[in-house]
């Protein structure tokens, strides 16, 4: 095996042109791979050190996260915090302190699990990841990206150059949960990232819901968003999100869950995450917070 | 196998290297540069016991690789002590009897360090949400998190 540090994106691309090449961010779920023989790479291509990778960037539209920035360092940027709590908590919930010092953005989502907790809740806020590959760069929303368990829709030579978020609106607000048997170092028996913006009146106009671990990929429930919209998430909007989140759920019986556990959790969490995502929506002023 | 030369800083001391590129920063440290403090434990980033801090962060040092060590700065729990003299979380762990066996003592002092260099005066529920990731098979975690307390009230003292 070869270790390779680029320097720039360009000089990435090529080295994960050739055979067996993989992507080495903070190498929380690689490594374990790599020595448990799962996986046998001919090159590691470690990307930490192309500056653009470690860079967070606010824009008046857009906040631009490079892939590599770490959980910790996600954390600790006072604007993202602020925007978009329910994405921050979402990744601070995976693993441990050490794991945030190194797991990235970008390594969560392409390391492709159904249960990836950032994932729902980038799903919901409507992240955009910009891709380099071999053609050149391209976009393609969050939801697009993981096909499967492990598998994703990068083409050969491809790798994640940054999540995008767009700045949040006011009257809006995000929020992710989910259900592990104790209160830390676990993987989600269910996910449910919920985000939504309000009018004037307090009538949801906008929302998306994700729901992860209930289907082969995060997925986007477009039915449970639409059972918000229009209303003030009084008790029987609340509900018919439930029920079209339980209605959209494909999940796998395993040690964490039953399959039928897991449809009746995801409808307890899409409500849960809708109620602090207004909470947080009626909270955010205009712009200016 | 092609080895890699790595030249880094650990405890503040240049230090260089060979390595082979799927060897792990907590092989490098245990089995080249016989810095045996840092612990293996799981190998998959579970359990804290390899914890080292790498330019002023925390990680496993079983998920790092030795290559990436190059030009970083390493701390590991033999730069923890000054000479004889303890660091005040070594010295509240033996006051308290922070320890059964001992396994997991590195990887938690060095947890506890970073947290009171972020935090100076954490909660107790702090202390156990930061140490969540440090797993203690004799399960002592009562009187690891008051010797964690008692060295923060002492330091902030």
């Amino acid at each position: 095996m070869r270790y390779e540090v680029p320097a720039s994106v360009a000089a990435a691309v090529d080295l994960l042109a050739t055979p067996d090449a993989r992507v080495l961010a903070g190498g929380t779920d690689l490594l374990v791979q790599l020595r448990a023989g799962r996986i046998k790479p001919a090159t590691l291509v470690d990307i930490k050190k192309i500056p653009e990778l470690k860079q967070i960037h606010l824009e008046p539209d857009l906040i631009r996260i490079g892939a590599a920035v770490s959980g910790a360092e996600l954390g600790e940027h006072a604007t993202i915090s602020k925007e978009w709590p329910g994405v921050v908590e979402a990744f601070e919930l995976i693993g441990s302190t050490q794991v945030q010092g190194r797991a990235s953005l970008g390594g969560n989502l392409c390391n492709a699990s159904p249960a990836a907790d950032s994932v729902p809740a980038l799903i919901a806020a409507a992240a955009v990841c910009l891709i380099a590959g071999p053609g050149g760069q391209r976009s393609v929303p969050v939801e697009e990206i993981i096909t499967g368990p492990g598998r994703t829709s990068l083409q050969a030579g491809e790798f994640v150059l940054e999540i995008q978020l767009p700045r949040q609106l006011p009257n809006s607000g995000d929020a992710y949960l989910r259900l592990i048997p104790r209160t830390e170092m676990d993987i989600a028996v269910v996910g449910a990232g919920v985000n939504l913006t309000l009018d004037d009146n307090g009538v949801c106009t906008a929302a998306r819901v994700a729901l992860g671990a209930v289907a082969p990929r995060p997925l986007l429930v477009a039915e449970a968003a639409a059972a918000l919209c229009g209303t003030r998430l009084d008790d029987t909007a609340l509900e018919q999100a439930a029920a079209a989140a339980r209605n959209a759920c494909q999940p796998i019986d395993d040690k964490r869950g039953t399959v039928d556990y897991r449809i009746n959790v995801a409808g307890v969490l899409v409500k849960r995450a809708a109620r602090i995502a207004l909470q947080r929506a009626q909270q955010r002023t205009p712009r200016g917070h | 196998m092609a080895k890699y030369h790595v030249s880094t800083t650990i405890n503040g001391e240049p230090v260089e290297f060979l390595c082979e590129p799927q060897q792990t920063l907590l092989d490098v440290l245990r089995d080249d540069l016989q810095l045996t403090g840092s612990k293996e434990g799981c190998s998959s980033g579970d359990c804290g016991a390899c914890s080292v801090m790498l330019d002023g962060r925390l990680v496993c040092s079983c998920l790092v690789l030795g290559v990436e060590a190059a030009e970083r700065s390493v701390e590991t729990i033999e730069g923890m002590a000054q000479g004889e003299q303890l660091h005040p979380l070594q010295r509240k762990f033996l006051e308290h009897a922070a320890l059964q066996c001992g396994i997991c003592t590195p990887g938690f002092l060095i947890a506890a360090k970073a947290l009171l260099e972020k935090n100076p005066d954490p909660t107790e529920t702090e202390v156990r949400y930061w140490l969540a990731g440090n797993l203690c098979r004799c399960t002592g975690y009562d009187k690891i998190v008051r010797a964690v307390l008692d060295a923060a009230a002492e330091i902030r003292a």
